[in-house]
């Protein structure tokens, strides 16, 4: 078997006789008799040459899909060379938190400017170094809005099912009164929403592009939400706030992302990021680590770990939030992909992924008994109903080494990003005419 | 040196995509961004050099030793990186079919069994992300089964003082109240104060054995009796499991649920602040409130189940499989004798160190530690002026991270020193001469320490204004 112990078996003997031991089980003799193990059930290592060809074999028994037409909360786009070249890097990759900020001005930088580049996405003030995905970053937005005097959190029922789950399981531990609002057409239900909203409502939580690839009217809900004095959290995508209205833009109070789009793999489900961004007036409520510029005592530009008294590590039961370890390299994936892509590349980012969508739909929509579920705008995912079970198409599709939409209610949630051509998409809809 | 926006210049920049090959498609007018979107402006060159620079600011684990007490900053073996990087792995969609996803339910499916078998443990979710997620999932485990049995009273959530911060910011966060309870000399639960504090209103305990002061709690049978009997539950936070992993199992030390930090014990590397992974383990009567979807096996084909009266889903899909791909590799390149010869290691370098600082340092207790042990400066500060902090900040300049520094807080000058296995003697040895050497400096010339670092890329910043007048973006 491969070690990475160093002694030899020598060493550690004359180690032990050093500090006046005869053998490794000495070390544990204050451990009570009954609480030692008597065996374990765990096979013998392996040489590092044996368990590379068994993670491969492992790895292999996954179905290679070559193209994606799936995303649903997980998407696929083009991941600049650079990326990996750089966040595979042993510094960033090994080191521990920074809280020697001497020795950690490097990741300390890049989360500095990884909350600049949030900020400028999302139009609002602040953004803390990341936490553990979208849908936590959901979670934990509604638990900075909600207080004793204001606990109703009002949701819409069009976010990702994902993200509600975890909504619901934070909510549920903080005795926060959830109320999940219905849709109408695929939308956000207006109506329905202004009923639940009231004085005793901390916040109003949108997705937009929501779970159906639907935008939403963001500035009713907006409206809605400040007309009772709630926080407004508007959920997006990173890729289409490029593009498509900010939320500073729209006037929430908090944003809150799925960063995976931003250079990530999909990867099985992780590790993502959850991108969280908020008003000036939230700032002390943000959970999270957050870096701050000050400078050292020459008066050097430094970066530090800041507003500390946030946090578990300081106010203990009182903290604001129980984040300690949050996903420092993947926000550095996404801060590279960002300044690889530029503005430029972000928005045609957005653009051939909405504009590939829509071609998709068209050409689907010119085939026999294919209809749109709803009627709205929407960005690079829309419900389509087609003719025969999607079971149908999915299976004809997975032979070709193709993954269809995700199934939602009877129909297909079809997706395309960047990387779905022109080509791809033509060769899709001839494979779905013969199963029609 | 230059931030990213610094480095911009208008007009400059790259091409990675392709121009649209379709009919560019352009939305109703009101919903497109308006606001200017000033990302960086760079060539790939310049951007690939910012980061070898930055990259040369950062100290990892490949930069000196890093004994960086309660983190376990062991040696993150290439091997486990690899297999992460494998394209089935990282190319696979969340949401597919099971029969499509074998490879990666395997995956999950061993790293449970595995975790389960040495933590003592039934039944396990890897859907928490990091370790204080984990805590929020095993306390909301704890809540469910109170809940279930309707013993709605059970409120309060046992912490000792020398617990980590994150385990009374976790039971707030799950709706309980914390109950402090003061440790011995040895940071160990205080019998009488832990039998005052159990009534009818205990939900549980939360522990780390060994605890904080790098002590094994001997008591520990009679701690977990006492909240049993009092009808409460025991949490274990794995943070310290790397000393005992492949000797003791938490469950027969009377854990109910437990969880761990792939990223310490499990040699995952931190990510500068991760991504990491904290599964949670539980004994067979609570696996049916675990956060679902959890993987099972059926036959020969794996897949996930919803547990019946499941506590809600914590974290969105499975959790950081790629995390758990690296941890299960080095499970599998250890097995049990690799894994009892890494945490035995562990302890006896700590016993090592130690034992050869103990003439130049207070120790926080006893003479023999488990995997870290905690310098007490007290009474360095009060003779010299010489803080844990000055002797933290001089360790900088010789090339070493530093310790652990005011951790545990029961410690009020404390430098917690976590050596791991994946050090050398000769490693150790001039950790050692290092600290001697800098307990003499104090001494002889405290200004000197009270001053350090003085080679590093930054001198001591000021954290009093940035957070007074937080600057958290750039200006443009």
């Amino acid at each position: 078997m491969a070690r990475y112990v160093v002694s030899t078996k020598e060493e550690q003997l004359e180690m032990l006789r050093a500090i006046g031991m005869e053998s490794l089980d000495d070390l544990y003799r204050d451990v009570p008799e009954e609480a030692k193990a008597k065996s374990f059930d765990i096979p013998s290592g392996m040489s590092e040459m044996e368990v590379r060809a068994f993670m491969e074999s492992l790895a292999e028994k996954n179905t290679r899909f070559k193209k994606i037409f799936r995303g649903a909360g997980a998407y696929r786009h083009y991941i600049p060379s650079i990326v990996k070249s750089v966040v595979n890097k042993e510094e960033f990759v090994t080191a521990y938190t920074p809280y020697q900020a001497e020795i950690s001005q490097g990741v300390l930088q890049s989360i500095f400017e990884y909350q600049t580049q949030m900020c400028e996405l999302t139009g609002l003030d602040v953004s803390n170094a990341s936490v553990y995905d979208g849908a936590v970053a959901a979670a934990e937005a509604i638990m900075m809005a909600v207080d004793r005097r204001k606990n109703r959190a009002v949701v819409s029922g069009a976010v990702n099912p994902e993200m509600l789950e975890v909504i619901k399981t934070y909510c549920e531990s903080r005795d926060v009164d959830l109320v999940i609002t219905g849709t109408s057409d695929g939308k956000t239900d207006m109506e329905e929403l202004k009923a639940s909203v009231g004085a005793d409502t901390a916040c109003v939580l949108i997705q937009s592009p929501n779970f159906f690839g639907l935008i939403e009217d963001v500035e009713d809900a907006v409206a809605i939400a400040h007309e009772s004095k709630a926080k407004f959290i508007l959920s997006s995508n990173p890729i289409a706030m490029a593009y498509l209205k900010n939320a500073g833009e729209y006037d929430a109070d908090i944003c809150v992302m799925e960063g995976q789009p931003l250079g990530l793999d999909v990867a099985f489900g992780g590790p993502y990021l959850g991108i969280m961004t908020c008003r000036e007036a939230l700032m002390r409520k943000l959970p999270g680590r957050i870096v701050g510029q000050t400078a050292d005592h020459d008066g050097k530009r430094a970066f530090v770990l800041t507003l500390q008294a946030r946090e578990q590590h300081i106010r203990r039961e009182k903290a604001s939030s129980n984040i300690c370890s949050n996903e420092a390299l993947c926000a550095m994936t996404a801060s590279v992909y960002l300044a690889a892509m530029g503005r430029n590349g972000l928005v045609q980012a957005a653009k051939n992924s909405m504009s590939h969508a829509h071609y998709l739909a068209s050409r689907l929509l010119e085939l026999p008994g294919f209809s749109m579920r709803y009627g709205g705008e929407f960005f690079h995912e829309f419900l389509i109903d087609a003719p025969v079970a999607p079971k149908v198409i999915e299976d004809k599709l997975r032979e070709k080494g193709i993954l269809s939409g995700l199934e939602v209610d009877g129909g297909i949630l079809f997706c395309t990003t960047e990387m779905n051509t022109k080509a791809d998409i033509d060769e899709l809809v001839e494979i779905i005419k013969e199963v029609l | 040196m230059k931030l990213l926006f610094e480095r911009s210049i208008s007009g400059r920049g790259q091409e990675i995509l392709p121009a649209c090959d379709v009919k560019e498609y352009v939305p109703a007018d009101r919903y497109l961004r308006k606001a200017d979107l000033r990302l960086p402006e760079i060539s790939e060159v310049d951007l690939s050099r910012h980061y070898t620079e930055l990259m040369k600011q950062v100290h990892g684990v490949n930069d000196g030793p890093y004994p960086l007490g309660s983190c376990t900053m062991k040696y993150n073996p290439k091997v486990d990186e690899d297999a992460a990087a494998l394209p089935g792995f990282t190319g696979l969609h969340p949401l597919v079919r099971e029969e499509d996803a074998q490879g990666s339910l395997e995956v999950m499916y061993r790293a449970k069994e595995l975790l389960c078998e040495l933590t003592g443990m039934d039944d396990m979710t890897l859907q928490p992300a990091a370790g204080a997620h984990g805590e929020y999932t095993g306390l909301l485990l704890i809540r469910k089964y109170h809940k279930e049995r309707n013993d709605l009273k059970r409120k309060n959530i046992i912490v000792p003082d020398s617990a980590h911060g994150t385990n009374p910011a976790s039971a707030t966060m799950a709706g309980f109240n914390v109950i402090n309870v003061k440790s011995n000399d040895e940071g160990g639960i205080d019998l009488d104060e832990l039998r005052k504090a159990v009534n009818d209103e205990t939900a549980g305990l939360m522990l780390t054995n060994p605890n904080t002061l790098g002590i094994f709690d001997k008591n520990i049978l009679e701690v977990t009796r006492i909240i049993h009997e009092a009808g409460g539950l025991c949490y274990y936070d794995g943070a310290n499991l790397n000393a005992i992993v492949g000797r003791i199992k938490p469950g027969d030390m009377g854990f109910d649920c437990i969880h761990l930090n792939l990223h310490k014990t499990f040699a995952t590397p931190h990510g500068g602040g991760g991504p990491g992974s904290g599964p949670v383990g539980c004994k067979d009567f609570l696996k049916g409130y675990l956060p679902g979807p959890v993987v099972v096996k059926d036959g020969n084909t794996f897949g996930f189940i919803r547990p019946e009266k499941s506590m809600g889903q914590v974290r969105s899909f499975f959790g950081n499989f790629l995390v758990v791909v690296k941890a299960l590799t080095y499970i599998l390149t250890l097995g049990a004798e690799g894994l009892k010869e890494a945490s035995s290691n562990a302890v006896l370098n700590a016993n090592y160190m130690m034992h050869r600082l103990k003439d130049y340092y207070d120790m926080a207790s006893g003479d023999i530690c488990m995997h870290e042990f905690v310098m007490d400066l007290s009474r360095m500060k009060a003779e010299t002026g010489v803080s844990a902090m000055d002797i933290a900040k001089a360790s900088l300049d010789r090339g070493i991270h530093p310790p652990t520094m005011y951790f545990p807080l029961i410690v009020h000058e404390a430098l917690m020193v976590e050596p791991t296995e994946t050090e050398s003697r000769e490693t150790l040895d001039m950790m050692c001469e290092i600290f001697i050497d800098l307990a003499k400096k104090a001494k002889e010339d405290p200004a000197y320490l009270n001053g350090a670092p003085y080679t590093k890329p930054i001198g001591r910043p000021d954290e009093v204004t940035a957070a007074r007048n937080p600057v958290l973006k750039y200006s443009f």
